[in-house]
């Protein structure tokens, strides 16, 4: 019963979203208000029925329900609670549930929180969000329906990938998902500047806060993939460029673009059609990233499902949407009236290169994940492009924009100069060298690359305090003076430097972990000993334990240096017998300065095991930093200006609102 | 001038959806030979103990059309397909054995207990031979045409179906 009226909400849902989708464009045109406040009601209504659909799907997997398909095939009584909730999207109908309801959470959220949006522009922003609503709801209901029965129903479910039964699981698609969907709320943004045919200071501004959220949520989401992939599938690494990895990278490059972007839109109402452009590729790779982990047409190791026929469903949403929203590009963006220009050095030029680099590295990554697939169509053989590629080229381009970065943050806008922002960062530049001296000599001339890295990374973080110093006028006024500064500086100006900072801290994790990592791949037996980056490690026993829906062999590794105990390191092989399948528990030991990567492998014919060890220095820094960099994100949304409600398109200089077409008579001036 | 600028993005999403279309007819799982109607490569492999005849090699292959089947004792699905292996050796077709990177004496076990219907079988155990055949996983199983060229390769176990559907029919055909 409770089933069924979470089938039923679905489809309510379908018929809001229609309605949404429609009426209020019409409103807009008409600029008929009633038609479009029903926009604010609908998504509101949309929110209420989409919750009502997730918490019945999620009481059958609660209550196990195997008269449900979809729980009879992804869930099983013995599973701990915690993964029977997170069983819910841990399967392809599922997690469609999950994006639906996100998408009605961004929409309510806009219905609720855009009080300050024109209701015009509020009403379209909306109909796009149903209409995409109107896309996953079909696709859904017609070919994903999470709600049919089983008849007679089973006793006993398949149970759950094990692989998938982890904490890390359970935040890891909500977070991406949120980041996903949230940038569906600025493409709708991209597309109602479109219609209308106008984009301003104060649309970059509205746009912000959401770029913004999306943004946190997609790298809180991406980091908790790496780091589950990194604890739990045991091949000790955490980016392997693999499609599904890539598939939600692009967007995250995108949507850092159309942060920096939307700067620029602001402060100097120029690079318009350009960051109308990103709001739509962004969440146009969202899309693209749904179609290649559900079609089967790239193979990856975490593809959800592999099923053709839901693949040409999801191709014919992606022509409508995307190729729908690219012809309105083409269409209306040529009408923008380009803004202030700017010299080649200046702070508009760097955050342009930031953009152009970025974007570069994105189509990049697009290159290289399609590439298998247009070859081999093309008739060219079947080939697989893996971390050479991307270290070939990604590398490259990210090494000029992490070095712009300080420079950039002290460019003065309009026109700049790199010699007197370079005067600014003289803290970041003693840093830097001072870091380059310390880590080559202590590391030994092998590890120049290492050497590099940490010093771009000292560039970054010092630079980021000098962005700071520089607002504060530490150093430079009174102290006095800098007190009041520091009261009066915008959440926005903290945000920068701990996000910048946060980057600089990711890549010492990143640059230490490949290039300082000791590895030792050996068989042992219990009782023996070996040594590795100098620790002392002794397998001190192998026994089998039974877990709620689990056997396991279990290794603890002994583990000391120079003779003091360190920890004792457990790895297991875990079998579960009702699927079937057996995964490895990494023996890992986190501190500030490096992880034990300890894992058991298989027993050999000799009887001894093979154990595979692994010294990460410095493997912490990579997901404090992510962590770091999402923190800067969330404190620019407390900034004053994105809360205090956005101004009226005010009357330029000239006399006319700004953005709007030129007019193409002389005498124009004149007009209010 | 500056408009068609603004077509671009367009086009290339077509052209990208055109080829995720054609993406999605096709198997991504299918593993095409890179040697496909190319002669067999050289090589030259010991006998397992027991069966007291010169191994298998190159000169083995042509004549008539005849199957290299790829196996090893610790390979779980091979142990399923055999019977279908011996199941058209019995019939009349001549099908050889490469033992891939396997312990002599476990194969010798395993066919001992599985039945032995190979012509002959090489034993491989570092691998060389494979790599020159390009086997990419155990088991993997080739049609070799009677100019010692190769016709098919099969990825994977042999289930009844791949075996009526494919394997017989391309034999039959090599025999016109």
């Amino acid at each position: 019963m409770i089933v069924e009226l979470g089938h039923f909400a679905l489809v309510v849902a379908l018929g809001l979203a229609i309605v949404q989708g429609t009426l209020p464009l019409l409103g807009a045109h008409r600029h008929d208000l009633t038609l479009m406040r029903l926009a604010n009601t609908t998504a509101l209504a949309q929110f209420g029925c989409i919750t009502i659909s997730f918490a019945a799907l999620t009481w059958a997997y609660v209550s196990s329900d195997f008269s449900v398909i979809n729980v009879y095939q992804n869930s099983h009584d013995a599973k701990p609670l915690i993964y029977k909730i997170s069983g819910v999207w841990g399967n392809h109908e599922g997690s469609l549930v999950l994006w639906v309801w996100t998408l009605a959470v961004c929409g309510a959220a806009v219905a609720w929180w855009g009080r300050n949006l024109p209701l015009p522009f509020k009403a379209r922003t909306l109909a796009i969000q149903g209409l995409i609503g109107v896309a996953f709801l079909l696709f859904l209901l017609l070919t994903s329906n999470p709600f049919e029965r089983l008849d007679p129903a089973p006793l006993e479910g398949q149970g759950l990938n094990p692989i998938l039964q982890d904490p890390g699981l359970a935040f890891h698609p909500p977070m991406l998902y949120l980041g996903y969907v949230g940038l569906s709320v600025t493409f709708a943004f991209a597309m109602a500047a479109l219609i209308e045919g106008r984009v301003d200071a104060s649309w970059a501004r509205w746009v912000r806060p959401w770029t913004l959220a999306a943004w946190v949520a997609l790298t809180a989401g991406i980091a908790l993939g790496s780091w589950w992939a990194y604890y739990t599938l045991g091949w000790g690494g955490w980016w392997f460029w693999d499609p599904v990895e890539n598939a939600s990278f692009m967007p995250w490059l995108a949507a850092t673009a159309l942060l920096h972007s939307a700067i620029v839109v602001e402060k100097r109402d120029t690079l318009k059609a350009w960051t109308i452009l990103l709001a739509i590729v962004a969440f146009s790779l969202s899309l693209l990233g749904t179609f290649l982990v559900r079609s089967g047409v790239l193979t990856s190791v975490h593809a959800f499902a592999v099923d053709p026929d839901r693949g040409v469903f999801i191709l014919y949403m992606l022509i409508l949407t995307i190729g729908g929203a690219l012809a309105l590009f083409a269409w209306r963006a040529p009408i923008m009236q380009p803004g202030g220009a700017f010299a080649p050095v200046s702070r508009e030029s760097g955050l342009l290169l930031n953009n152009l680099l970025l974007a570069t590295a994105t189509a990049t990554v697009l290159l290289g994940t399609l590439y298998p697939l247009a070859l081999e169509i093309v008739g060219g053989g079947k080939i697989s492009v893996g971390p050479p590629f991307y270290n070939a080229t990604f590398v490259p381009l990210m090494l000029p924009l992490l070095i712009a970065v300080p420079i950039g943050a002290m460019l003065a806008w309009k026109r700049g100069n790199v010699f007197s922002a370079l005067g600014r960062l003289k803290l970041a530049l003693a840093g830097t060298l001072a870091t380059a001296v310390l880590t080559f000599t202590l590391l030994d001339a092998v590890s120049l690359a290492a050497a590099l890295g940490f010093a771009l990374a000292a560039w970054l973080v010092f630079g980021a305090i000098d962005d700071l110093r520089n607002k504060i006028g530490l150093f430079q006024v009174p102290l006095r003076r800098v007190r009041q500064r520091l009261k009066g500086l915008p959440a926005s100006a903290f945000a920068v430097s701990i996000a910048h900072a946060g980057v600089g801290i990711m890549i010492v994790g990143m640059i230490s972990t490949s290039v300082l990592q000791s590895e030792r791949i050996l068989a042992m037996q219990p009782g023996e000993s070996t040594t590795i980056g100098g620790y002392d490690v002794r397998l001190a026993s192998i026994a089998e334990v039974e877990g709620p829906n689990w056997t396991a062999v279990r290794a603890v590794f002994e583990t000391t240096r120079n003779g003091r105990p360190v920890a004792d390191i457990v790895s297991e092989k875990r079998f579960f017998p009702v699927e079937g399948q057996s995964t490895t528990q990494v023996g890992l030991d986190t501190s500030f300065w490096r992880d034990l990567y300890f894992v058991l492998g298989d027993q050999t014919p000799e009887g001894t095991w093979a154990v595979r060890l692994y010294v990460n220095p410095l493997a912490a820094w990579l997901w404090w930093g992510v962590g770091i960099m999402s923190l800067g994100g969330l404190v620019s949304l407390f900034d004053r200006r994105l809360r205090v409600g956005a101004p009226t398109t005010a009357t330029a200089h000239r006399g006319r609102p700004a953005g709007d077409p030129a007019p193409a008579a002389p005498g124009a001036e004149a007009r209010a | 001038m500056r408009r068609l600028l603004f077509i671009v993005p367009a086009i290339v999403f077509l052209v990208i959806a055109g080829f995720l279309a054609i993406g999605l007819t096709r198997d991504p799982a299918e593993l095409p030979s890179a040697l496909r109607d190319r002669p067999a490569p050289d090589f030259a492999l010991p006998p397992l103990p027991g069966r007291d005849e010169e191994g298998f090699a190159r000169a083995h292959l042509g004549g008539e059309p005849m199957l290299v089947n790829v196996f090893a004792s610790w390979c779980v699905p091979c142990r399923i397909e055999h019977p279908l292996i011996n199941r058209l050796a019995e019939d009349g077709v001549v099908v050889h054995g490469l033992n891939y990177k396997d312990e002599a004496a476990a194969a010798r076990a395993w066919l001992d207990e599985l039945g032995d219907n190979f012509t002959r079988v090489g034993h491989d155990l570092d691998g060389q031979a494979g790599i020159e055949w390009g086997v990419y996983g155990v088991p993997e199983t080739y049609v070799v045409d009677a100019d010692g060229r190769i016709v098919h390769r099969h990825v994977g176990p042999l289930r009844p179906e791949d075996v009526e559907q494919e394997i017989r029919p391309i034999l039959e055909s090599l025999q016109r």
